[in-house]
C-alpha cells in the first residue's frame, strides 16, 4: 500500500507541477522537493524493519489475463536505490529550480523530473516483470524529454532520439527475455521467481533468457558497446545529467542484474559475459574519458566507467564481491551526482564548462568549492571519505577473487588511476590556481544550487567517518538481497596495512601521475583513437542511415500517390489471400437453384448489373454516377426484400450523401479523358472480373460454410435478454461488439481529420502561391 | 443560385429531420435505426441547409465545429465504456436501468444508449467536417 501510494503521488505531483510553478513561482522548488523528502525520511523509517527476506508484497490486478498487476515488492535493494531516488531527487530538484530560474520551460522540467522520480521509484519497487518493464520504458521516455529539453537546438534533439533508440531497443529485448523467463518460471513475480534459481539455471531458455535480459541492462547501463549514448546525454540540464543520468536511471541495469542475480548469475555464462562487459566498459571508457576536456563529459565517461566496475562485481557474484558492489554504488551515487551538480553551477556562473578555461574559482565560489573538494576526494578515493572504502571493498574483492584475480586487478587499477585523475581535473582544478578570464564574471551560485552538493558530498564524508553507523544498515541488507542469504559486513575505514592497502597507495599515486601528465595522456589516447576509429557510434549511425534509407525506398515503392494504384493493390491482395485458402482448403458446396427467385428479384439483380456495365463504359461523368447510384439503390432495395432495413436504410443514406459529395467535388474534376491504355485496362478488367467472381462464389457458398455456428444463435438468444433489445443489429453495434465499433467511430474520426486536412492544407497552399 | 421554395421548405423539412433522428436513434435498440443512421439523417439535414440557404448559415445553425463533435462524439462514446468501470465491471459492460417518468410505464435505458449518442455525434461530426469543407471551397 506504502509504496504504491510513494509512486502513484510522484506521479500525481508531476501532474500538479506545471499549474504550481505557476502558482507559487520561486518557491515551486521548496515545495516540490518537499514530498520526495517525506518519501525518503519514510523509507529511512522503515531502515531495519525489512531484514533479508521479509519483504512487504503487495498486489492489485491490472491486466490479469496476461498476468499483469500492480505488485510491488520491497527488500534491502529496492530499498537502497528508493532511498537514492527520492534523497538524491529532492536535492535536484531543489538544484533544478534554481539552475532554471527565469526559464518559462520550468514548469515542464518539474514535470518531467517528477514524472521520471516516479518511473525509476516504480522499476525499484515493482515485484511483476512486466510492470517492471513498464516502468523502466517510462523512464527511458521521461529522459528522452530531459535530453531534449533544449528542443530547439539539432543536437538535443539526436542525442536524445540516440538516447531513446538505444535504450528502447535493449528495452525491447528485455521483454522478450521476461516472457521467456516468466514461462520458464511459471511466475511473473519477482518474490516468486527469486526462490527458482536452479530451475532457470537448469532450463533449456536459460541461454536466450540470459542474452536478452543483458542487452536490456547493458544498454541501459552504458556497458561497452552502447556506452555510446551516455555522453551524448549530456546535452540536457546539468541536474538532470546529475540524477538520471549518474545517480538513478542509468543504474537501472545495474539494478535489474543485481535484482535477477539470485535467479540468473552463478552460470559460466553469466561470469564471462557480464565481468568481461563490465571490464572492458570500466577500461575502455576510463581511457575515454581522460582525453575529454568538457566537466560534464568527463564525468559522463567517469560515470560509464564506474557502470562497468558495477556490473563486473555483479558478474563475479562471490559474496565480497556483491557487497562491494553495494558499497561502490552507494558511494558513487553520492559523489557523482554531487560532481555533477557542481558542473552544472560553474557552467552556470562562469559560462564555459572547458577544464582548460577555468581555474581558481576557489574564492569567488566557496561553497561549490568546497562541495566539489570533498565529493572529488570521495571519488578518487582518499583516506577518510567513503569512496576510499568503497575502493578499497572493490580492490579486495578482485585481489582475492577466483576468476581472473590478476588481470582483473591490475584493469581495476590503472582504471582507478584515471579516476583519480579525473576527479582532480573535474573537482579540483576549476577551483584552485590563478583565477583565468571566463565568458561570465562568476560569482556563488544561489544557496539552493550549492547545498545539494554540498549535501551529498557531506554525506560521503560522514559516511566514510562513521561507516558502521551510517552506511552499513543500508548496504547490509541490500547486499544479502542481491546474494539471496545473509551477508555479513564491517565496513571500515582502516583495514590495518594489508596488501590492499598498498594497491590504493599505487593508484593514488599512479592517479597524481596521470594528472600531472594530462596533455600528453590526451594526446597518446587521441592518437591511439584516431588509428583505430570503428566506434560503436559509428555503426549506430551507419543503422540509422540505413533504416531511414530503407523506409525512404519502401515509401517511394508503396506509396505511390495514385489512388488507383491503392486500389488496385488492396484488391489483388484481398482476392489472392481469400481465393487461395478457400481454394485449397476448403470444400466449397454451391447450393444455387436459379429458379427460386421471385420475379421483382430477378429483374432488380438484371437492374443492378446492367447499371454496374453502363457505369464502367460511360464517356461521361455524370452517367457514371448516375448508373453507381442505380446500384447503390438496388442493392439497398434488396436488402429490404431480404429483411435487413438498418443495411438498408444505411445504404439509401450513404448514397443520397455520395450524390452530393459527388456534386461538391465534380467542379474540380479534369475534362473526362481517356488515360489508360488498353492493356492497362484489359488487367484492370481481369482483377476486376477476379475479385467479382471470388465474391460471386463467396456469397453462392456462404450458407454451406459455418465457421461459428454457435455465434449467431448466441447473438440471436441472448439480445433481449442480456441486452435489453430486440433489434439484433443495433444490439451487436452497440453492445456485444461496442469495442469494435468505439474502434471503427475512431478510425471514421481520424479519416475525417484526414480528409479535412487534406481540403484545408491544398487551399492554404494555393494561397502561399 | 437560391430557391425561395426549398428555402422554405428546407425550413420545414430540417426540424423534421433532426426529430427524426433522434426518433431513429431512440429506437434503434429495439426496431431499425441506430446512431449511425441517425447521425447520417442528421448530417444530411446540415447538408440540405448548406445546399438551401450557405455554408456559412449551416455552420451557424449547427453551433459547433463539426471536427469538435468528432471528439466530443468519441468522448461520449468512451465514457459509456468508462462508466461500468467504476462498478469494477470490464471496460463497455451495459449498465440497464428503468425509470418511471410522468406516470407511464417504466422506460428502461442503459450506457449502450449514451454509447450510440457518441457513435451518432461522430458520424454527423466526420460527415460535416468533410462536406462543409469541400463546400466551401
Amino acid at each position: 500500500m506504502l509504496m504504491a501510494a510513494a509512486v502513484l503521488s510522484l506521479f500525481c505531483l508531476a501532474g500538479l507541477a506545471p499549474w504550481l510553478w505557476r502558482a507559487t513561482g520561486r518557491y515551486c522548488a521548496w515545495l516540490l522537493a518537499l514530498w520526495p523528502a517525506f518519501l525518503g525520511c519514510l523509507f529511512l523509517s522503515l531502515g531495519g524493519a525489512a531484514p533479508p527476506g521479509e519483504s512487504a508484497a503487495i498486489a492489485y490486478p491490472w491486466v490479469p489475463s496476461l498476468g499483469l498487476q500492480f505488485s510491488f515488492y520491497l527488500d534491502g535493494l529496492s530499498q537502497l536505490f528508493s532511498l537514492l531516488i527520492t534523497g538524491i531527487g529532492a536535492l535536484v530538484l531543489l538544484y533544478g529550480g534554481a539552475y532554471l530560474h527565469g526559464d518559462d520551460r520550468l514548469g515542464r522540467f518539474y514535470f518531467w523530473l517528477l514524472f521520471f522520480m516516479g518511473s525509476m521509484l516504480g522499476t525499484v519497487l515493482a515485484d511483476n516483470l512486466f510492470l517492471l518493464f513498464v516502468f523502466w520504458e517510462l523512464t527511458s521516455v521521461s529522459s528522452y524529454f530531459l535530453i531534449g529539453f533544449d528542443h530547439h537546438r539539432d543536437g538535443a534533439r539526436a542525442s536524445a532520439l540516440q538516447a531513446l533508440l538505444v535504450t528502447g531497443a535493449g528495452g525491447l529485448a528485455m521483454l522478450a527475455g521476461f516472457v521467456l523467463l516468466g514461462n520458464a518460471a511459471e511466475t511473473l513475480e519477482l518474490s516468486g521467481l527469486l526462490g527458482s534459481g536452479e530451475r532457470i539455471k537448469q532450463h533449456e531458455l536459460y541461454g536466450p533468457i540470459l542474452i536478452l535480459i543483458l542487452a536490456g541492462a547493458f544498454t541501459k547501463s552504458a556497458q561497452f558497446p552502447f556506452h555510446f549514448w551516455l555522453p551524448n546525454a549530456m546535452a540536457a540540464p546539468a541536474p538532470v545529467s546529475a540524477y538520471l543520468h549518474s545517480a538513478t536511471m542509468v543504474k537501472a541495469g545495474v539494478y535489474l542484474l543485481a535484482r535477477l542475480s539470485p535467479v540468473l548469475a552463478g552460470t559460466d555464462a553469466w561470469l564471462y559475459s557480464v565481468t568481461g562487459a563490465g571490464a572492458l566498459t570500466m577500461a575502455i571508457t576510463a581511457g575515454l574519458a581522460l582525453q575529454q576536456t568538457d566537466l560534464k563529459r568527463i564525468l559522463a565517461y567517469s560515470t560509464s566507467s564506474a557502470l562497468g566496475i558495477l556490473v563486473m562485481l555483479l558478474g563475479l557474484g562471490s559474496a565480497p564481491a556483491i557487497t562491494a558492489a553495494v558499497t561502490f554504488l552507494f558511494a558513487h551515487a553520492l559523489y557523482k551526482g554531487a560532481l555533477f551538480l557542481v558542473a552544472g553551477a560553474v557552467d552556470h556562473e562562469t559560462g564555459t564548462r572547458a577544464i582548460d578555461e577555468l581555474g581558481g574559482l576557489r574564492q569567488k565560489m566557496p561553497f561549490t568549492a568546497a562541495a566539489a573538494f570533498i565529493a572529488a576526494a570521495s571519488m578518487a578515493g582518499v583516506l577518510p571519505l567513503f569512496g576510499f572504502i568503497a575502493k578499497e571493498a572493490f580492490f579486495a574483492s578482485l585481489f582475492y577473487a577466483e576468476f581472473a584475480a590478476g588481470l582483473l586487478t591490475t584493469l581495476a587499477v590503472v582504471s582507478s588511476m584515471a579516476f583519480v585523475a579525473l576527479a582532480l581535473s573535474a573537482g579540483v582544478l576549476p577551483f584552485f590556481g590563478k583565477p583565468v578570464a571566463t565568458p561570465k564574471a562568476p560569482h556563488e551560485a544561489a544557496p539552493a544550487m550549492w547545498t545539494g552538493p554540498l549535501v551529498l558530498a557531506g554525506i560521503g564524508l560522514v559516511a566514510g567517518l562513521f561507516p558502521q553507523a551510517s552506511a552499513q544498515p543500508w548496504i547490509e541488507p541490500a547486499a544479502a538481497a542481491v546474494l539471496g542469504r545473509p551477508a555479513p559486513l564491517e565496513l571500515a575505514l582502516w583495514h590495518g596495512w594489508n596488501p590492499v592497502l598498498l594497491l590504493s597507495i599505487l593508484t593514488t599515486l599512479g592517479g597524481l601521475g596521470l594528472f600531472a601528465l594530462r596533455a600528453r595522456v590526451r594526446l597518446f589516447l587521441g592518437r591511439l583513437e584516431t588509428s583505430a576509429r570503428f566506434g560503436p557510434e559509428r555503426s549506430y549511425g551507419v543503422l540509422l542511415n540505413g533504416l531511414n534509407a530503407l523506409a525512404r525506398r519502401q515509401t517511394a515503392l508503396l506509396q505511390s500517390g495514385y489512388l488507383r494504384l491503392y486500389l488496385l493493390v488492396v484488391i489483388v491482395i484481398t482476392t489472392i489471400g481469400a481465393a487461395v485458402p478457400i481454394l485449397t482448403l476448403g470444400e466449397l458446396k454451391i447450393s444455387l437453384d436459379v429458379w427460386d427467385f421471385r420475379f421483382y428479384e430477378l429483374g432488380l439483380a438484371v437492374l443492378i448489373v446492367l447499371a454496374a456495365v453502363a457505369a464502367t463504359f460511360s464517356t461521361s461523368r455524370l452517367g457514371a454516377i448516375a448508373a453507381l447510384g442505380v446500384v447503390g439503390y438496388g442493392i439497398a432495395l434488396l436488402y429490404i426484400l431480404f429483411g435487413a432495413p438498418d443495411l438498408a436504410i444505411t445504404q439509401f443514406l450513404i448514397e443520397t450523401l455520395m450524390v452530393i459529395l459527388f456534386v461538391l467535388v465534380f467542379y474540380y474534376l479534369p475534362r473526362f479523358a481517356v488515360l489508360s491504355t488498353p492493356r492497362v485496362r484489359l488487367r484492370d478488367g481481369l482483377i476486376a472480373a477476379a475479385a467479382g467472381a471470388l465474391m460471386t462464389l463467396l456469397v453462392m457458398a456462404v450458407n454451406s460454410i459455418q465457421l461459428h455456428p454457435s455465434i449467431a444463435g448466441y447473438f440471436a438468444e441472448n439480445s433481449v435478454p442480456l441486452a435489453h433489445g430486440r433489434n439484433i443489429v443495433n444490439v451487436i453495434i452497440v453492445d456485444f461488439r461496442a469495442l469494435d465499433t468505439l474502434g471503427e467511430i475512431t478510425v471514421l474520426g481520424i479519416a475525417g481529420i484526414g480528409v479535412f486536412a487534406l481540403v484545408k492544407l491544398r487551399r492554404s497552399k494555393e494561397d502561399s502561391l | 443560385m437560391t430557391s425561395i421554395i426549398l428555402q422554405t421548405a428546407t425550413r420545414l423539412i430540417f426540424t423534421l429531420l433532426l426529430l427524426f433522428a433522434i426518433f431513429l436513434l431512440l429506437r434503434g435498440h429495439h426496431e431499425p435505426g441506430g446512431g449511425f443512421i441517425a447521425g447520417l439523417v442528421a448530417s444530411s439535414a446540415f447538408v440540405l441547409y448548406a445546399i438551401a440557404y450557405d455554408v456559412g448559415r449551416a455552420r451557424s445553425a449547427l453551433g459547433i465545429e463539426p471536427r469538435a463533435l468528432i471528439g466530443c462524439g468519441l468522448l461520449v462514446a468512451g465514457f459509456s465504456g468508462v462508466l461500468p468501470m467504476l462498478m469494477q465491471k470490464p471496460f463497455l459492460t451495459g449498465l440497464w436501468g428503468s425509470w418511471a417518468a410522468f406516470g407511464s410505464a417504466p422506460i428502461a435505458a442503459g450506457t449502450p444508449l449514451v454509447f450510440d449518442l457518441g457513435v451518432c455525434l461522430t458520424v454527423v461530426g466526420v460527415i460535416l467536417t468533410i462536406i462543409l469543407a469541400l463546400a466551401e471551397e
